[in-house]
C-alpha cells in the first residue's frame, strides 16, 4: 500500500464494476478518545479516526456516500473544493437540514474535477473536534506531471482543551490565551536599543497601539495545540517512505482550525504543480505558507540515503508539524528553528486601518517593517523579490498561474465588496461589520461574472472559502489567473477575485478560521435562476 | 431585599432576555470577583466586588454586587441588576436598578456606560438616581502594566460625586471620595490571581470635613491582600 497513513483507505464497496466509474462509500460520525501529548479528550471521529479515511474517487466517479451519524446531536459532511449540487454541499441551514442522531443521508454528486481536497463537518464546532479527511480524485487524463509515488499530508492543530470550552474563554476575555503581550521590560528594551534619534518613536509607537486599543502581539486567538501531521504528533514523527530516484508528489492539505502553517522540507527543493486542486505552472520553491483549507501538491526528489523532514511552521511560531521523508521506517531528520515570534506592525496595520492605503503605506515604508515576513512577505511583489535576492524562495500568491487558462475570460459584470470586520475585544467576527445572524443573504445571478473584493480591515489573515463556485484570483496573470476556492487575504490587504456564477442555489462563504465563521464572519450566497 | 428592587431587576432581566433570545446566538457568561482583606484602625475589614453578564455579544443583563464586612457585619453592601447594550465597537449602554442593602435600604435607577477606553483603560461610569431623588456619579478607570505575562500591576481610580449634600449619610455635594489604588497581583492562571493593593482614599469638600469631625481625619491608606479569580 502507498499510504502508510493507519486506516486511510477506505473500504469501498462496489456496487457495479469499477470500470463503471461508481462506487460507495459509507461513512460514521462519531465520538472517540484521543490522547495528545499526555491529555485525553473526547473527539468526534470519521469511521473511528481522525482524519477520517481517505475518499480516493476517479474524474468522472459518480460518487454515492452514505453517511451515519452515531452522535447526540446533528452533524454534517462537507466536501471542500467540489463542484456540486447545492444541496449536495452538506451545509446545515443551507444546503440541507443536517443529519440527525441515528439518521443515515446519502450524498450523490458527480466528481467532475480531478486533484487534492478534502471534506469535514460542518455542524457546531465538530470539525475542531476531529472531522475531516482527505479526498482524492484522479484525474481523467493523465496529470501533466510525473511522480512515482505520492502522500498525503493533512496538517491540523489538536486543542488540549474543548472547542467550545475555548470560545466561551475568549468572550469572556479575548486575550485569554495570549501569554506574548509585551510588558514594561519589553518597553526599556526598545527604548535602550532605539537609536538616539529614534527614542520617541518606540513611546509614539506603544502610544498608537493603545489608541487603536489593539495589541500587536495578537497573532492567533487560542494557544495550547498541538501541531500534528496526518494525526500525529512531532514526537510521534510520521513517516513517508520513497524509493532512491523516486519522485515523490506530497498532497498538502491545511485542516487546522485556526492555524496558518510555513512548510518547508530543509534540504528540497518543493516544485508547486497544484493549489486548491488545480494545476499550475510549476513553481520551485523552498518554502510555502498554507493557510487554512487551501491544499497545495508539490512534487521533490530526494536524494538516496538522505532522510528530510517535513516541517510546518505554526504562523504565530508557538509550534510545528513535524513528518520524516525517508527510505526507512523510523527513521529521523534534523529539525529546524523555529525562529522568532512574529509581531504586527503598525505599518501593516495603518492607524485607522480601515483606509485603502494600508498596505501602501505599508509597502512605501520598507519590507524591514513588515516583521511579520514569514509568511508576510509571501504575498508581495517585493516580499519575492527580497526572496530571491536574499533568501530562500518562499510562495507567493504571485507565483500562482494556471497552466491552462479557463473558459470564462470575461470581465466582471459588477463588483461585490466585502470588508473582513471583526470586534477583537468582544471576540465576534463578521462582513462588513455585521455578523452573519444579522445579515440577508449576498445575491448573485445565475450566469453572471462578479468581482469580488475583500478588504481586510482587521488584524488578523483570513482564509475566504466560497462554496460551489470557484474564486479566479486576480494576481496579474489575466487568462492565466489560478481558480482558488480558498484564498487568504492578510491584515491591511485588499485582494480580488473574479466568479463565474455558474451554479443555482444557495452557498455558504464564510472565513475558515472555524472561530470566526462559528462568531460571524459568515454570508450565504444565494444565486438566483439558472436551474440544478 | 425591598420588593421594588426586585421588580426593577426582572425588568431589567425582562429587557435583556428577549434581545438575547433575537441574537441567535448562543449565550455566553463571565464573572470577575475580587475579595480582599485590609487591617483598618485596628479592624479587620473584609471587601469583596464583583460583577458579570450572561448574554450575547449586543444584548447582556449585567450584574454588580460589592461589599464591605467587619466583625461579622456588612457595613457597606449594594447589588445593581441591568441591561447592559453594546453601543460601539468598545461600549456598552447600561440601564437598571442598584439596591444598597447597608449602611441602609435604598432603591436607585442606574444608567450608564461601560467599556474599553483608547490605551486600554477599563472604565465604568454611572449615574443614579435614588427613591427619594437624589442624584449621584460614579466614575471607576484601571489600567493595566505588565511586568511579567502574570505579574500585572492595575493602576486604579474611583470617583463620587453627588448632586447635593446629604446630612444624613455625611455627604456633601460635589466630589465626596476619592480612591486612589495599585494593585498588584500575580496570574498563576486566568482564573487564579492573587493580589496585594495599596489604596488611598480621601475625602473632599464638605465630606472631608464631616469626616475630620468624626475621626479626625480626611484620609486613610489602606493595605490589602486578596485574591482575583474570573470564571
Amino acid at each position: 500500500m502507498r499510504f502508510k497513513l493507519a486506516g486511510l483507505l477506505i473500504a469501498t464497496s462496489s456496487l457495479i464494476a469499477p470500470a463503471a466509474l461508481a462506487d460507495v462509500y459509507n461513512l460514521e460520525i462519531d465520538q472517540f478518545e484521543r490522547t495528545v501529548d499526555g491529555k485525553t479528550l473526547t473527539g468526534v471521529s470519521i469511521n473511528g479516526t481522525s482524519p477520517g479515511p481517505l475518499l480516493r474517487l476517479r474524474e468522472g466517479e459518480d460518487v454515492t456516500i452514505n453517511v451515519t451519524n452515531t452522535l447526540d446531536v446533528d452533524t454534517s459532511l462537507h466536501w471542500h473544493g467540489i463542484i456540486l449540487d447545492a444541496g449536495m454541499d452538506g451545509v446545515p441551514g443551507i444546503s440541507f437540514d443536517g443529519i440527525a442522531p441515528g439518521e443515515t443521508y446519502t450524498y450523490n454528486f458527480t466528481a467532475n474535477q480531478s486533484g487534492t481536497y478534502w471534506y469535514h463537518g460542518h455542524s457546531a464546532l465538530q470539525e475542531q473536534e476531529g472531522v475531516f479527511a482527505p479526498i482524492i480524485i484522479e484525474p481523467a487524463k493523465p496529470d501533466p506531471f510525473e511522480y512515482d509515488r505520492e502522500h498525503v499530508i493533512i496538517l491540523a492543530d489538536w486543542l488540549n482543551d474543548s472547542p467550545y470550552k475555548a470560545l466561551a474563554n475568549l468572550k469572556k476575555r479575548s486575550n485569554y490565551y495570549n501569554y506574548n503581550r509585551r510588558t514594561v521590560f519589553d518597553l526599556w528594551r526598545d527604548w535602550r536599543n532605539a537609536d538616539r534619534g529614534e527614542k520617541t518613536d518606540v513611546i509614539q509607537e506603544r502610544l498608537a497601539w493603545g489608541r487603536m486599543r489593539m495589541d500587536p502581539t495578537d497573532i492567533v486567538d487560542i494557544t495550547g495545540y498541538s501541531f500534528l501531521v496526518n494525526g500525529e504528533t512531532p514526537e510521534d514523527n510520521w513517516n513517508g517512505l520513497f524509493e532512491a530516484g523516486e519522485k515523490v508528489r506530497l498532497r498538502f492539505i491545511n485542516a487546522a482550525a485556526m492555524t496558518y502553517f510555513d512548510v518547508k522540507i530543509p534540504g528540497l527543493k518543493m516544485t508547486v504543480v497544484q493549489a486548491d486542486g488545480q494545476n499550475i505552472e510549476p513553481v520551485s520553491v523552498d518554502e510555502f505558507p498554507i493557510a487554512i483549507a487551501e491544499t497545495f501538491d508539490v512534487i521533490v526528489e530526494p536524494e538516496a540515503g538522505q532522510s528530510y523532514t517535513i516541517f510546518a511552521a505554526a504562523k504565530d511560531r508557538s509550534g510545528y508539524a513535524r513528518g520524516t521523508l525517508s527510505e526507512t521506517p523510523g527513521a529521523e531528520a534534523a529539525i529546524p528553528e523555529l525562529g522568532p515570534r512574529p509581531e504586527l506592525t503598525m505599518a501593516a496595520m495603518g492607524e485607522g486601518h480601515a483606509s485603502h492605503g494600508a498596505m501602501t503605506e505599508s509597502e512605501a515604508t520598507g519590507m524591514d517593517e513588515m516583521t511579520m515576513d514569514m509568511s508576510g512577505d509571501a504575498h508581495s511583489g517585493q516580499g519575492k523579490m527580497l526572496a530571491m535576492e536574499h533568501g530562500p524562495k518562499v510562495l507567493s500568491y504571485d507565483d500562482l498561474r494556471a497552466l491552462t487558462p479557463y473558459t470564462d475570460r470575461r470581465a466582471p459584470d459588477r463588483e461585490v465588496e466585502l470588508r473582513l470586520t471583526g470586534n477583537m475585544e468582544r471576540y465576534f467576527w463578521s462582513i462588513n461589520d455585521v455578523k452573519f445572524g444579522d445579515a440577508g443573504p449576498l445575491e448573485f445571478n445565475y450566469g453572471e461574472r462578479v468581482r469580488i473584493t475583500f478588504k481586510n480591515e482587521t488584524m488578523m489573515e483570513h482564509p475566504m472559502h466560497l462554496h460551489g463556485l470557484w474564486m479566479d484570483l486576480v494576481n496579474g496573470e489575466g487568462d492565466m489567473a489560478p481558480r482558488k476556492h480558498t484564498i487568504t487575504i492578510r491584515p491591511g490587504e485588499t485582494i480580488s477575485a473574479d466568479v463565474t456564477v455558474d451554479a443555482t442555489g444557495s452557498w455558504a462563504f464564510h472565513c475558515h478560521i472555524l472561530q470566526h465563521a462559528a462568531t460571524g464572519m459568515f454570508r450565504q450566497v444565494n444565486v438566483i435562476g439558472g436551474v440544478q | 431585599m425591598k420588593p421594588n428592587f426586585l421588580i426593577a431587576g426582572a425588568l431589567a432581566m425582562a429587557t435583556a432576555l428577549p434581545a438575547l433570545a433575537a441574537e441567535g446566538d448562543p449565550l455566553y457568561n463571565y464573572t470577575l470577583i475580587e475579595a480582599d482583606i485590609a487591617e483598618i484602625d485596628d479592624e479587620t475589614v473584609g471587601a469583596f466586588d464583583a460583577q458579570g453578564w450572561v448574554g450575547g455579544d449586543y444584548n447582556r443583563f449585567w450584574w454588580k454586587a460589592e461589599g464591605e464586612f467587619a466583625d461579622g457585619d456588612f457595613e457597606d453592601a449594594e447589588v445593581q441588576a441591568l441591561y447592559s447594550r453594546y453601543i460601539s465597537k468598545f461600549w456598552d449602554a447600561q440601564i437598571g436598578v442598584r439596591y444598597d442593602l447597608e449602611p441602609k435600604g435604598e432603591t436607585y435607577g442606574v444608567i450608564g456606560l461601560q467599556g474599553l477606553a483608547p490605551y486600554f483603560f477599563e472604565v465604568d461610569a454611572a449615574a443614579f438616581v435614588s427613591s427619594s431623588g437624589d442624584v449621584s456619579a460614579r466614575f471607576e478607570a484601571t489600567g493595566e502594566l505588565l511586568f511579567t505575562q502574570r505579574l500585572i500591576l492595575e493602576p486604579g481610580i474611583a470617583l463620587d460625586f453627588y448632586a447635593e449634600d446629604d446630612l444624613s449619610r455625611q455627604i456633601g455635594s460635589g466630589l465626596a471620595t476619592a480612591e486612589y489604588s495599585a494593585q498588584l497581583r500575580y496570574e498563576f492562571t486566568r482564573e487564579f490571581a492573587p493580589y496585594v493593593e495599596l489604596a488611598y482614599e480621601e475625602a473632599y469638600g464638605d465630606t472631608a470635613d464631616f469626616q475630620r469631625l468624626e475621626t479626625g481625619s480626611a484620609d486613610d491608606t489602606v493595605f490589602k491582600v486578596g485574591l482575583r479569580t474570573m470564571f
